[in-house]
Formats: structure tokens, C-alpha cells, sequence
């Protein structure tokens, strides 16, 4: 039964951008259920609200109307400190910049959220060490950024998204900034951490990476186009 | 998170940019510097001013002579020759004046040459009675002071006070025993007086100190010789000196029949007073340059904003992430505002090593002391935290305020 608990339930999500007198509806109207263990991909051409309903599932914005339940709790009505928690708490992010602090090692990176979270010292290094190991890092702990290759750098990255043992790894285009091997790199670890039940949320606009995962939403005009298996969406 | 991963944070962005950072922290230590120096100034000036009130007897009154009035016209202040020996006298009355410990009258002559063979040295020559070494708190280094059996016979015999002791005979050890030859006549050199520095106006060590009845006869001259030109006169201790002056003035009052201010022939003034005005002269130089100081810190306060708006900006990519990964605002303006903080402590604490160190070598250079004052140290450190504090705010309250989305998607 825990298997299939909701990690995300969208319940008719609008969201609303008001530029001067111009008001631009991103979304109208989304509503989706995504359970523990999945592994959704969620794709669509630019502009199509993909990127705000990212913003949105990743608790970095709010609604303007609708319900988001994210692992249980509403968090569509929260303020900015709430949430700032909250996605310390459930949310492990893979972005497609990777977002590593030039300055800070391997482990200091994967350490942040751990700071955040308000842990100890050694706590903290022990978590971060071990999240690398998963990754297959355990050897580039004291590396900076700048002496890893761009497959490491995302892999530190997802070690980070795992570190704080998050209800959902929400991922960003993630290989967009990848080349094929470290694309296939990445995408096997993610795989990986699919077969570990994780749940994982991936956004992107490359329909192979988009294949990897078990389920496929297409977002077109700011609504939910098709949601099915991937296997189905590869048919089409 | 705690304060010393924010502080450590702080740290690590600072060491990131170290050559912005140095650059930014010169502005506050040149401030700092500024300050420790001008105070350490400012305060050795007003110790050097105590020291001189202490050395020069702190409970000394100077009577001096009131203005003349000759054919209608009225002289400066000292012109008159109304004080007399007998004041002086009557001033060392242990009745009429109880406060009063000692009563030195003096008659001076400056530019009066002093010549030990072909040696010449111009010096003010005082005339002056046995109680004067008391009065004007000196002591003698060699030798002996002038005594009553000097003043009753007019003896030539003179004390020299160290720099013309030195001058005369090279050293001032050697003076004891020989003679010097004041307007033709010659002296011997009974004592030398230690050093006492200068006061605000002229050299103690340099006077010749000879007795005032010798003087009168044979150095002054002039026409009323039972005249003097200042009266000395100490109080018993610090605590009675204005007793003391109520006392010199009924006393001097009641001898010069003065019946009211305006017919007051002397003038009473204190050491503190003479040395108070100078203080305060030197007190606004030093509040003034404090100002200067302050406005430079001023200037480096505001090198510490646009440098922490710089790096804002600069590092918006970074705010967002932190805040993606659970960053709260306050969070965020605490590690700027440490940032800001570290950048004022570093300056701050170089400012003052910088200006110790200026302190340090300054006192070889010129002979006004510095003070190096350990609170005013700390007060610079505190002022330098504060300033990196007051200027990282607003810089700091606008990385809090940025949208993660915003911050992320920003290059």
C-alpha cells in the first residue's frame, strides 16, 4: 500500500502571470497524480507551460489557483520560508546547469542541503560521502567542479538531490548540457535509482530521454496533452 | 544552519575573491588607521599635558603684577611693579595664609649671556629664593639649591638647569665647582637641576637660578628693587589650592588697599588653567582629525556595499540554488550580511595593526607622543564589524529578496 501512497496530487492548478495589464495563463487547469516509485517524464515544446509547472511541482512558486499535495501536505498556500523548508525536506533538484559552487568540493556541494537541514558537522559528511559513493564517486569527493568532466559534475549533482533522502528527485532537463556518453551515463543512474524506488520527475524535451521513463505527460498550451506509458508514447 | 557554517560560508566566498576582498577591506583599514593614530595622537598629547601638570606642581598659583597706569595710559597685564618681597613674605605667614606651603618671588631676565671662557650661552637668569626648588616641584641632580645664607649675602652663585649646564660644559655632571661669568661678574656653579621638560611656552632646563637678592643687585637693575615680577606660591596639597587663592587674594588685596576690581593691581592664575587652554586647543585639532578619520571610514563603509552589491549580483545564480536547496531569505541575509562583516573585521584588525605600527615608528620621528589605547583599539574593531554590518544590509536584504526562478534562470 505504501508503494502507491501519492508523492504529488495536482488537483486543477492554474497559474497566472500578470505582465502590466497583459495577463498570460501558464497553466489552466492541471491535475495529476503521480505515486511513490515512478518514474514520469514530462515533456513538450517551449512555451507550453512545462517550465512553470517545473517551478510549481518544485515548490519554488505557488499556484494562483488549485490544490498541490506534495508526499501529503498542501503546500499550494505556503509562504516563502515554509517552502523554502519544504524543499529542503522532500525535494532533491538535478538541474541542467548543475549548479555546483565552483569553489566548494564534491563534498562540500553535496553537503549544502544537509546544512540547510541543520545537521552536524560529521553527520553531514558522512551522508554526503555515502550519497557520493552511491553515484560512483566515492574517489572524487575532494575534487572541485572545474576538475570534473560534465557527467561527473551531474552525477555530484544527483548525489546532492539524494543526500537529504527527498520523496521526489525532480530533474530539469538534466542532459541537456550532456554529450551522448555522459547522456547515457546519467540516464542509467537514473534508472538505477528508479529500480531502487525512487520516484523521479524529469522534465525535458528530447523524446529518448523522455523514453527512459516509465510514464510520458506531453504538456501542450498550458494543459495535459497525453499521459501515458512510455511504452505507448514511443509507439505514437 | 548554524552561525559558524554561515561564518565558514562567509569565509569561503571572501578567500574565493581575495584580491577584491583586500581591496575592499583597504578602504576600512585606511579609516581604522586613521583613527588609532589620531586618537593615539590626541591622547598622548592630553598625557603629555597631565604628566606636565603633575611635574610642574598641579597645586601652584602665579601671582602676577597688574597693568600700570602711566601719564593716563595703562600697560599690559605684569607691566606694573607692584608686587614686592614683602608680599611674598607676608604670603609665608602660616596665620594669614594656611594653605599656603611655600611662597617663591622671582624676578627673571631673559637673553642675559652666560659665558664659561670662550664659551657663550644666552639664557633667561632667574632670581629666586631657597624655597623655589619646593615650590616649582624641581629637584637638583648635583650639588646643592641656593639656601637663606645665599639670598641674605647676595652671594654670586648660580644652579643651572640641565640643558645649560650642558651647554656651557658639555656635560651637565662636570658643572659643580666651576664659574661662569654673568654681566662681568663671575659665579659659581653650586648645583644642577634635573630635567623637567618644557611647558607649553618655555624650556625649564634651560635657566640660570641665581638669589634674588644677587639678581636685583647686580643683573636687573631698574629703579624699584624691592619689586618682583611673580610671586609662586604653592597650596598644601592639590585639594586646598582654591583655599588657598581665596587666601592670596584677601591677603594681597588687604596689603594693596584694593577696594574694589577694578583697582586690583595683580593677577592670580593657575597651572591648570595655563595648561587647560593649551589641552583644549589641542583637543579641537584632535576631534577634528578624528572627523576626517571618521569620514574616511565613512567612504570605505560605502566600498563595502558596492562591492557586496557587486558580488550580489554577480552570484544571483548562486542564491538561487541555495535557496532551490532549502535556503530560507534570512538564511540567505545572514550569509551575506557575515560576508560583509568579515570584510569590516579583516579591515578593521589590519587598520589597527597598520596603525599601531604607524604609532610605533611615528614616535621615532617627531617628539609628541602617541598613545596606543587598548580601549579605543577595541572601540575601532567594534565600529569596523559595524560598519561591514551597516553597509552589508541592504545588499544582503536584496539577495534575500531574490525569486529562486528569477536567480536560476539568470547567467
Amino acid at each position: 500500500m505504501a508503494d502507491s501512497a501519492p508523492v504529488i496530487e495536482l488537483s486543477e492548478v492554474r497559474k497566472v502571470y500578470r505582465t502590466g495589464s497583459v495577463e498570460v495563463e501558464a497553466l489552466c487547469g492541471v491535475s495529476l497524480s503521480i505515486t511513490t516509485g515512478e518514474y514520469v517524464a514530462i515533456m513538450g515544446p517551449s512555451g507550453s507551460g512545462k517550465s512553470t509547472l517545473m517551478h510549481i511541482l518544485g515548490c519554488l512558486d505557488v499556484p494562483t489557483a488549485g490544490d498541490y499535495l506534495l508526499s501529503g501536505e498542501d503546500v499550494s498556500t505556503m509562504d516563502e520560508i515554509d517552502l523554502a523548508e519544504v524543499r529542503n525536506r522532500l525535494i532533491g533538484f538535478v538541474f541542467q546547469q548543475f549548479n555546483l559552487l565552483p569553489s566548494l568540493t564534491a563534498q562540500r556541494n553535496v553537503e549544502l542541503p544537509l546544512a540547510y537541514a541543520g545537521l552536524a558537522r560529521d553527520e553531514r559528511a558522512r551522508r554526503a560521502r555515502e550519497a557520493l559513493d552511491r553515484v560512483g564517486l566515492r574517489d572524487r569527493v575532494d575534487h572541485r567542479p572545474g576538475e570534473l568532466s560534465g557527467g561527473q559534475q551531474q552525477r555530484v549533482a544527483v548525489a546532492r538531490a539524494l543526500a537529504t533522502d527527498p520523496a521526489l528527485v525532480l530533474a530539469d532537463e538534466p542532459t541537456g548540457n550532456l554529450d551522448s556518453t555522459a547522456t547515457e551515463d546519467v540516464l542509467d543512474l537514473f534508472d538505477e535509482l528508479h529500480g531502487h524506488g525512487r520516484t523521479i520527475v524529469l522534465i525535458t524535451h528530447e523524446a529518448d530521454v523522455a523514453a527512459r521513463a516509465a510514464r510520458v505527460i506531453h504538456i501542450r498550451d498550458g494543459q495535459i496533452a497525453s499521459d501515458e506509458p512510455a511504452v505507448a508514447a514511443a509507439a505514437r | 544552519m548554524n552561525w559558524l557554517d554561515t561564518l565558514s560560508n562567509g569565509w569561503d566566498a571572501i578567500r574565493t575573491h581575495k584580491m577584491r576582498s583586500i581591496l575592499t577591506s583597504l578602504g576600512i583599514l585606511i579609516g581604522i588607521a586613521a583613527v588609532v593614530l589620531t586618537v593615539g595622537l590626541g591622547q598622548g598629547a592630553q598625557q603629555q599635558v597631565a604628566k606636565q601638570l603633575s611635574a610642574l606642581g598641579g597645586n601652584l598659583l602665579i601671582v602676577s603684577p597688574g597693568s600700570s597706569t602711566t601719564s593716563g595710559v595703562r600697560g599690559g597685564f605684569g607691566s606694573a611693579a607692584t608686587l614686592t618681597e614683602a608680599d611674598a613674605a607676608a604670603l609665608s605667614s602660616s596665620t594669614a595664609a594656611p594653605d599656603v606651603a611655600g611662597v617663591a618671588p622671582v624676578s627673571q631676565s631673559s637673553s642675559v649671556s652666560v659665558v664659561n671662557g670662550s664659551t657663550n650661552w644666552t639664557t633667561t637668569v632667574v632670581g629666586t629664593t631657597d624655597s623655589w626648588l619646593d615650590v616649582r616641584a624641581r629637584k637638583v641632580s648635583t650639588g646643592r639649591f641656593l639656601t637663606a645664607d645665599d639670598q641674605k649675602n647676595a652671594a654670586a652663585v648660580t644652579v643651572l638647569a640641565s640643558d645649560t649646564a650642558s651647554e656651557l660644559f658639555g656635560r651637565a655632571e662636570v658643572a659643580v665647582g666651576r664659574s661662569v661669568e654673568i654681566n662681568s661678574v663671575q659665579y659659581e656653579v653650586i648645583g644642577v637641576l634635573t630635567s623637567a621638560g618644557s611647558d607649553s611656552t618655555t624650556n625649564l632646563d634651560d635657566q640660570a637660578i641665581v638669589p634674588l637678592s644677587t639678581a636685583k643687585q647686580r643683573i636687573i637693575g631698574g629703579t624699584n628693587r624691592t619689586s618682583v615680577a611673580t610671586i609662586y606660591v604653592k597650596a598644601t596639597s592639590d585639594s586646598r589650592l582654591s583655599a588657598a587663592y581665596q587666601e592670596t587674594n584677601a591677603l594681597l588685596a588687604y596689603r594693596h588697599s584694593v577696594t574694589s576690581g577694578s583697582t586690583t593691581d595683580f593677577t592670580i592664575t593657575t597651572q591648570q588653567s595655563v595648561i587647560g587652554a593649551t589641552s583644549s586647543v589641542s583637543g579641537t585639532l584632535t576631534n577634528l582629525l578624528i572627523g576626517i578619520a571618521a569620514l574616511s571610514l565613512l567612504v570605505g563603509g560605502i566600498g563595502v556595499m558596492n562591492i557586496m552589491l557587486v558580488s550580489v549580483k554577480e552570484r544571483t545564480r548562486e542564491i538561487g540554488l541555495r535557496k532551490a536547496l532549502g535556503g530560507t531569505p534570512a538564511l540567505i541575509r545572514r550569509q551575506f550580511l557575515s560576508e560583509a562583516s568579515i570584510l569590516g573585521l579583516t579591515g578593521g584588525l589590519l587598520g589597527v595593526a597598520a596603525g599601531v605600527g604607524g604609532a610605533v615608528v611615528l614616535r621615532r620621528f617627531i617628539s609628541d607622543p602617541v598613545a596606543i589605547s587598548v580601549p579605543w583599539i577595541l572601540i575601532a574593531i567594534g565600529v569596523a564589524i559595524a560598519i561591514g554590518v551597516g553597509f552589508g544590509v541592504y545588499p544582503a536584504a536584496r539577495a534575500a529578496r531574490l525569486s529562486p526562478i528569477d536567480a536560476l534562470r539568470s547567467e
